[in-house]
């Protein structure tokens, strides 16, 4: 069942939880670094301060990618918080990457164009495992439709430990932390300057910001689906998964392509597939 | 009553014109826990289509003119300039070199200028807030006057 | 009736008279009439026949079998006598057995037999109808431009524009013979001429390179034709009646029955589809004229050899063979997209694609669940629409830029705007949302799910779908990226080939749109038909990938509001100015040019090491399945 309110206001609501969520996490950064950290509303005044900039642009195509990927993005997050088909939200974030890989390639600087290469390599290696996600949450919830899934109150966790385990791989390639920041990071500026973004600025970079924002709120919604039977605990899991994530990026260094490309790819096959095939197998093997 | 982001978040592009890096391990140092200036939003972007605020160590030689021009026209309006050290503010004791041609004002209009040699982290910091109202007054009269007049404000080059 | 024997027979009139017109101009009118009128007998047909389930017409078997039978023998011996001239040994085996099958079967098995419903339309037909009478015709008128101006690009190639002409009408009659032909006898003539076609048209520039490919292909298309003549004799010694060579009688006879000729048609399906093993012939055939790679390698004869395999799915469906089938089709996907990665040149990657999708669509066949067979006939077509576009557009860039690389392509966006849009939405319709194809692997996810053994299917899916955004989408980045100033070259291109171009672009984004309404017309009916039950997608998906195409299209727009006094700066490389032909001052003050090559992955992604993978996985699983199938027959 679409719920249409709902999506209404995740497209309302979203951008200010995910920013709190970015601010939250530059403070534990900064902690854990032994400093102090900029305050937790940083992120809306980076994106407040963003628009006030000129906007400058390698080629005016480049407007029409940023608001695309910005649209899309709302988008398909809407369409998860209206509980809409799974496959289909993944496949929508695809297409909004898309647009910011073609973004970046647009802008024709070597920097931008290894990073869109590298954005490209990092959206294959999460995709099969965000499949696999979703093809779990069916085989045990038997719905694709994320209304169905959060309805159904199934301890979700209990069956698919592998699968979450893949999954937090795809939750560190899809919040940019290392060690598989390969395409843009919002740290230290990398071997590839800020690789996707590197030719878009002011309210582009805004808009950019902001449709980072819709994800995040989205990907840590999908943590909530695997705890989901019981809201306390899925809150909880939620800020011990993403503290976990901050604990991570802090800790590693960047990888190179292959290494993501070759472990993400690795870790969806083992634990992801032999999550799924053996409760395949366990619930009789035949689905009719 | 305007008011601006401006301030509250600063991004800064460090760039080494022919400096001996003494002033450029002074503003790396301040980006250090020691001194932490993300707690005032500063980060420090490599991009120059991420900055506001263009921190320049160094003097100019003839392989920097171009460079110097480039990066302080791909930065987005409002912008200032901050020239760090006295080799960024006159040539310093490189001024006599028969490749430096003086400070970095001789190539783009600098807004403030932080002396020392190697400047000190204080200083910088110093130096960078008062760039930060500069800016927020750049951005301010940006707003009233429109884009026309803040182009010949920004970019001069 | 007459629908069909139109559709048969007036390509091939229409073929005789180009072997003897020389003149251009009255050639190509007489195309564009042609396709204009197979068109709209093929649309008469859908308006006629889309409401009436499976219609069997009883169409006499001699003397029809009888011309037939003369000429494959003709043929046999033109192939013989080719075979001997370029002393390829393997086909003039391969040519000598399949012709003694024949003879054999011809001389002891047919007598007695009176197959009555030779001929037959059902609504899958219709779509395959479609897809040869709009697309194909398409794809000719487009070759009546191309030929013009690749002549005079390879002044070596002898102008034989005749043959070319006379073999592609030919070839379309086959197709439609092949689609209507309910007398499994007659699928197996019209099949071995559009292989004879296919050998004439990659060898049409007599290179010794398009030689060698063109055997290529006879060789393994003969093979599929031999094991095709097997099944035939197979049903002719177990019924010697000859009911069960009609197509619909023995798929309706059961597993039992018709297993074992099932699984030999289709490896003649495999064969004709390039799966792997036998995907070097499709690679090989990318040096002929596109026009021929558009119509024969993507949109049309391969589709053969899927349309057979989809018709044997309620056989196979439940069988281990099935699996296995639909196992050879799954590794193909996998394996043929990680190739197109590594591969730079567009016709290449385009037929790598080609080869995947096909395997996709037999993997559905051969498991053959009813949704899955709903998903392989929507597959069907969306390729079908998006790959001849593609195909005809690298055409068209080729013919102006001299080159089919990819890397050669950047900045097409300016160079040959109209083309590159075309390009693009070609290339969205092949792997983003809400476009055909994406829909219809989201759609056979959520069928092999519930499949038995799916699990497999959707993790070759599921990684074989994301291997596909990454060839796609970098291809779409060298179109759109201006590295340096370039002037247009687009507008002498010919007025055939826009139209062509247009109309199937238009046609990638409509029937994207209009998909739920062929499916509730078109397809649902046949699988119910079959199957007792159907599959269709449900409205509120439709609905928002609707709203999504609709987004989509007006987004590019918002570019009309960009604002006037848009600052533009140049890219960023480190400070360094560039110039507008992306060139800077490197070291030493000498002058550096910018090049920006797009990731080939050939460690991970190499043509041979994968390729040979393939070949082995996939012979392995033949090899089990011929097994499994002397088995069965002894």
């Amino acid at each position: 069942m679409i719920s249409i309110v709902n999506a209404v206001i995740y497209i309302l609501l979203a951008p200010i939880v995910g920013g709190l969520v970015a601010g939250i996490d530059r403070k534990v950064t900064a902690r854990m670094q032994g400093r102090v950290g900029p305050p937790i509303l940083q992120p809306f005044y980076d994106v407040g301060k963003l628009f006030e900039k000129e906007t400058v642009v390698v080629t005016i195509s480049q407007n029409f990618w940023v608001i695309s990927y910005l649209v899309f993005m709302a988008v398909s997050g809407a369409l998860f918080f209206s509980g809409g088909d799974f496959l289909l939200v993944i496949f929508a974030f695809t297409l909004s990457h898309i647009f910011l890989v073609l973004g970046a390639y647009a802008s024709y600087s070597p920097y931008s164009h290894v990073g869109a290469e590298r954005e490209l390599i990092q959206i294959i290696a999460y995709e099969p495992m965000i499949i696999l996600t979703a093809v779990g949450m069916y085989l045990v919830t038997q719905s694709f439709n994320i209304s169905d899934i959060v309805a159904s109150g199934i301890p979700i966790i209990e069956f698919l430990p592998g699968v979450f385990i893949g999954y937090l791989m795809v939750l560190t390639l899809k919040l940019r932390k290392s060690p598989f920041d390969l395409s843009t990071s919002h740290h230290a500026h990398q071997e590839i300057v800020k690789g996707v973004t590197t030719d878009f600025s002011g309210p582009n970079l805004a808009k950019i910001e902001i449709a980072h924002w819709y994800e995040y709120v989205v990907i840590l919604g999908v943590v909530w689906l695997f705890f989901g039977f019981n809201p306390v605990i899925a809150v909880a899991a939620i800020i011990i998964t993403y503290f976990l994530e901050i604990l991570i990026d802090n800790t590693f260094a960047r990888a190179k392509w292959q290494f993501t490309l070759k472990s993400a790819w690795l870790i969806a096959g083992a634990l992801g597939l032999v999550n799924l095939a053996t409760l395949y197998y366990l619930r009789g093997g035949v689905w009719l | 009553m305007a008011m601006t982001y401006l301030a509250k978040s600063p991004w800064i592009l460090h760039y080494d014109a022919s400096s001996c890096n003494g002033c450029d391990i002074e503003v790396l140092a301040a980006l250090s826990p020691l001194y932490d200036v993300e707690r005032f939003g500063i980060v420090n972007t490599g991009n120059p289509k991420h900055a506001d605020v263009f921190l320049i160590t160094g003097g100019i030689n003839s392989q920097n003119v171009e460079i110097v021009k480039n990066l302080y026209e791909q930065i987005p309006n409002p912008k200032v300039v901050i020239a760090i050290g006295i080799c960024a503010a006159t040539g310093g004791v490189f001024r006599e070199c028969y490749n430096v041609s003086g400070g970095i004002d001789t190539v783009i209009p600098v807004d403030v200028y932080v002396p020392g040699c190697a400047a000190r982290p204080e200083s910088i910091i110093d130096g960078v807030v008062t760039g930060l109202g500069i800016l927020e007054k750049k951005k301010l009269s940006m707003n009233t006057a429109g884009n026309t007049a803040a182009k010949k404000v920004g970019d001069t080059v | 009736m007459n629908e069909l024997l139109f559709l048969i027979g007036f390509p091939v009139i229409i073929a005789i008279l180009m072997l003897f017109i020389r003149k251009e101009k009255l050639r190509n009118i007489i195309v564009i009439l042609s396709a204009i009128a197979i068109g709209v007998t093929s649309l008469w047909l859908l308006v006629t026949c889309f409401n009436k389930n499976t219609i069997l017409y009883p169409f006499p078997f001699e003397p029809a079998s009888n011309i037939m039978y003369v000429i494959e023998l003709l043929l046999a011996v033109f192939l013989l006598y080719l075979g001997i001239k370029y002393r390829k040994i393997i086909t003039i085996a391969l040519v000598l057995i399949q012709a003694g099958l024949l003879v054999f079967f011809e001389t002891y098995l047919v007598h007695g037999m009176e197959p009555v419903n030779n001929l037959f339309v059902d609504q899958f037909s219709i779509i395959m109808a479609l897809i040869i009478g709009i697309i194909g015709s398409l794809i000719v008128v487009y070759a009546t431009g191309y030929m013009e101006t690749y002549h005079t690009r390879h002044p070596e190639v002898k102008d034989r524009k005749n043959i070319f002409f006379f073999t592609l009408f030919v070839f379309l009659s086959a197709m439609f013979g092949l689609v209507f032909s309910n007398n499994l006898l007659w699928v197996f003539f019209f099949w071995e001429i559009t292989t004879i076609c296919s050998f004439i048209l990659i060898g049409y520039s007599q290179s010794p390179e398009a030689t060698n490919n063109a055997f290529l292909a006879l060789a393994m298309n003969l093979l599929g034709g031999i094991a095709f003549m097997i099944a035939i004799i197979y049903i002719g010694i177990i019924d010697p009646s000859g009911k069960l060579l009609e197509l619909n009688t023995l798929i309706m006879s059961g597993q039992v029955i018709a297993l074992v000729p099932a699984v030999l048609i289709c490896f003649a399906g495999i064969t004709k589809a390039a799966l792997m093993p036998f995907s070097s012939w499709l690679v090989g055939a990318m040096v002929a004229p596109t026009p021929v790679s558009a119509l024969l390698h993507s949109s049309t004869m391969v589709k053969a050899g899927v349309y057979i395999i989809v018709r044997f799915s309620p056989v196979l469906a439940g069988s281990l063979e099935g699996f296995l089938i639909a196992l050879l089709g799954g590794c193909t996907f996998l394996l043929a997209s990680s190739i197109a990665i590594s591969q730079s040149n567009a016709k290449k990657v385009l037929a790598y694609s080609t080869i995947a999708n096909l395997g996709l669509i037999v993997a559905c066949a051969g498991i053959g669940t009813y949704k899955l067979m709903w998903a392989a006939i929507l597959l069907i077509i969306f390729h079908s629409i998006a790959k001849s576009l593609l195909f005809l557009c690298v055409g068209t860039v080729e013919n102006r830029i001299g080159s089919r690389d990819i890397d050669d392509m950047s900045g097409l966006i300016v160079r040959m705007p109209k083309i590159a849009v075309m390009m693009f939405i070609g290339i969205a319709g092949m792997f983003l949302a809400p476009f055909g194809m994406l829909i219809t692997k989201w759609a056979a996810i959520e069928a092999f799910i519930v499949a038995p053994l799916g699990l497999l299917f959707v993790a070759i899916l599921a990684f074989g779908g994301s291997i596909t955004v990454f060839f796609w989408a970098k291809w779409m980045g060298k179109i759109i990226s201006v590295p340096q100033v370039m002037e247009r070259v687009e507008d002498t291109v010919k007025k055939e080939k826009w139209a062509v171009l247009y109309i199937l672009a238009g046609l990638t984004v409509v029937v994207c749109l209009i998909f739920p309404l062929i499916s509730s017309i078109l397809i649902e009916p046949f699988v119910f038909n079959i199957y007792g039950q159907t599959a269709q997608l449900a409205q509120a998906n439709v609905t928002i990938m609707a709203m999504m195409l609709f987004l989509l299209m007006i987004m590019p727009f918002t570019m009309l509001f960009s604002r006037k006094d848009q600052k533009y700066v140049g890219p960023y490389m480190s400070g360094m100015t560039t110039s507008p032909k992306m060139q800077f001052t490197g070291a030493m003050g000498t002058v550096r040019d910018t090049t920006m090559g797009n990731y080939y992955l050939k460690d991970y992604f190499g043509e041979a090491k994968l390729f040979m993978l393939g070949t082995a996985l996939c012979l392995g699983i033949i090899i089990f399945a011929a097994i499994l199938t002397a088995g069965v027959v002894l």
